[in-house]
């Protein structure tokens, strides 16, 4: 996946999640749970919408990484493991 | 022949508008039907019939906002006849400050909510903007930031024209966001008025509740997996379990425990404002059961549509801060219920074990209880229960 898919998939996870967010106003590099309100359940739900389109199954321990818009495109773009 | 009253959602609730009916006469309805959705100052709730029998007639129209207890439809009892169709038990003793004059119904159930993202809230605030002069341009008519910003540049908004101003001697109708504030506003203060809390905290380590998570998270699909969330809402159920004292109602000047853990479950709303239903016998859902109840409550709390059962038979509530909040929080009592245990984020502090100081993840928990309905041993034999419960996370 390449870093446009990855904003591409992360953008429609969030407008289901977060049906309120308006995705022109996210600032990348500031954490996506604290300019659009977003709490744990918020956030897991986003990672499992993410999960379902893209087969990139998160380790919890990686969550910081996608704190915000910016280091979840990167993390999509490459995951660790290289992906599904 | 009984009638079906407009129950008492939450102990806080006078009123409530009949949006819609989902029985007609002569449907017959069983013990636990969904037959009207109402609309109380804080939210929609689907309001399930408590008897078995046939419903003989609609006595209010939808849309009509009535007093609770006002009779909605008849119904027949199974056997011809019966006790009065009520609510759940133990129906919460009704809000003794005199009715507010109503105001107008409202208009229609989609109009109530306008959603709004949080930056665009904001930014309306700060400009003095009132969102419900804004056209939503966002998915499903969302108002988002730009439509602020256009609102604000534009002081005559092209399309469509704005409504003429209400004439100043008819105040509007209080907004969804005003009424919550005022419904949870009249519920504290008439629980900080009447009821004598106490407050306890300790600081529960929380090294070997992560470990278990993460090694049960590692093995599952990312859909199936637990928040740490989870482990304090069981950990604070099985112990409520253990602990009539903290577990029930006080009605009518007297302590009555109650059979089932109900736990209420303190949700934010996106918009504003906070809505504490009931997670049914949470003392006794596995972990993955509690889960996929707790995903299931917030989104319907956050999308409207929560069950009347809920909102009414919550025995202990917990407000469980999250990895964003303060350290620790002192709640206030739900009435008629007798305590409320409060999480604060989970964060990495020096922790003394064995003589040498680490840094561990720890979180505070708090307890606020009735003082008419226990006493400070026994709230803390409660909360170090909850503790020892953390400490054993493979039982919870």
């Amino acid at each position: 996946m390449n870093e446009e898919q990855a904003r591409e998939v992360l953008l429609q996870a969030l407008a289901e999640v977060a049906p309120e967010a308006d995705p022109g106003t996210i600032d990348p590099d500031v954490p996506l749970g604290e300019q659009l309100d977003l709490d744990s359940i918020d956030l897991f739900n986003l990672i499992v919408v993410v999960a379902e389109r893209t087969g990139v199954e998160v380790p919890d321990r990686d969550y910081p990484r996608l704190a915000t818009l910016k280091g979840a495109i990167a993390y999509l773009a490459e995951p660790p493991d290289g992906g599904p | 022949m009984a009638d079906f009253t407009m129950p008492a959602l939450g102990a806080d609730m006078e009123a409530g508008t009949l949006l819609e009916w989902r029985v007609k006469p002569g449907d017959a309805v069983r013990r636990g039907d969904i037959v009207a959705v109402v609309d109380t100052d804080k939210a929609e709730i689907e309001v399930e019939i408590f008897e078995d029998g046939v419903v003989e007639e609609l006595l209010v129209e939808e849309g009509t906002k009535v007093p609770v207890g006002t009779p909605l439809a008849r119904v027949r009892g199974a056997d011809g006849e019966g006790p009065p169709v009520q609510t759940p038990p133990p129906a919460p003793e009704h809000v003794a400050a005199p009715a507010p004059a109503s105001p107008p119904p409202s208009p229609s159930p989609s109009e109530h909510r306008p959603r709004v993202s949080p930056l665009a809230r904001r930014t309306a605030e700060r400009l003095g903007i009132d969102l419900a002069e804004i056209h939503g341009s966002g998915p499903g008519g969302a108002i988002t930031q730009a439509d602020v910003e256009r609102a604000a540049g534009a002081p005559a908004a092209p399309s469509p024209p704005p409504p003429p101003p209400p004439p100043p001697t008819e105040p509007a109708p209080p907004s969804r966001q005003d009424a919550m504030r005022g419904a949870i506003g009249a519920l504290m203060a008439r629980s900080k008025r009447e009821i004598p809390h106490y407050y306890l905290e300790t600081k529960i380590e929380m090294s070997r509740a992560l470990a278990w998570l993460e090694q049960h998270n590692a093995k599952l699909p990312v859909a199936e997996r637990l928040l740490p969330a989870v482990l304090l809402l069981k950990a604070v159920a099985t112990a409520a379990a253990e602990t009539p004292e903290m577990n029930g109602f006080w009605v009518d000047g007297e302590y009555r425990p109650a059979a089932e853990v109900h736990l209420g479950i303190a949700i934010s709303l996106h918009g504003g404002g906070l809505i504490a239903p009931a997670l049914h016998d949470a003392d006794r859902k596995s972990p993955g059961e509690l889960m996929a109840a707790l995903l299931d409550l917030v989104s319907r709390a956050r999308g409207g549509r929560l069950r009347s059962s809920e909102m009414s038979d919550s025995t202990i509530t917990v407000t469980n801060l999250g990895e964003r909040g303060a350290d620790l929080v002192h709640g206030v009592i739900y009435p008629p219920q007798v305590a409320l245990v409060g999480f604060g984020a989970i964060r990495e502090r020096p922790w003394v074990a064995e003589g040498m100081v680490g840094a561990r993840p720890v979180v505070t928990a708090t307890l606020a209880a009735d003082h008419r309905a226990s006493d400070g041993i026994e709230g803390s034999r409660f909360l170090a229960l909850v503790d020892r419960k953390l400490q054993s996370p493979e039982d919870l």
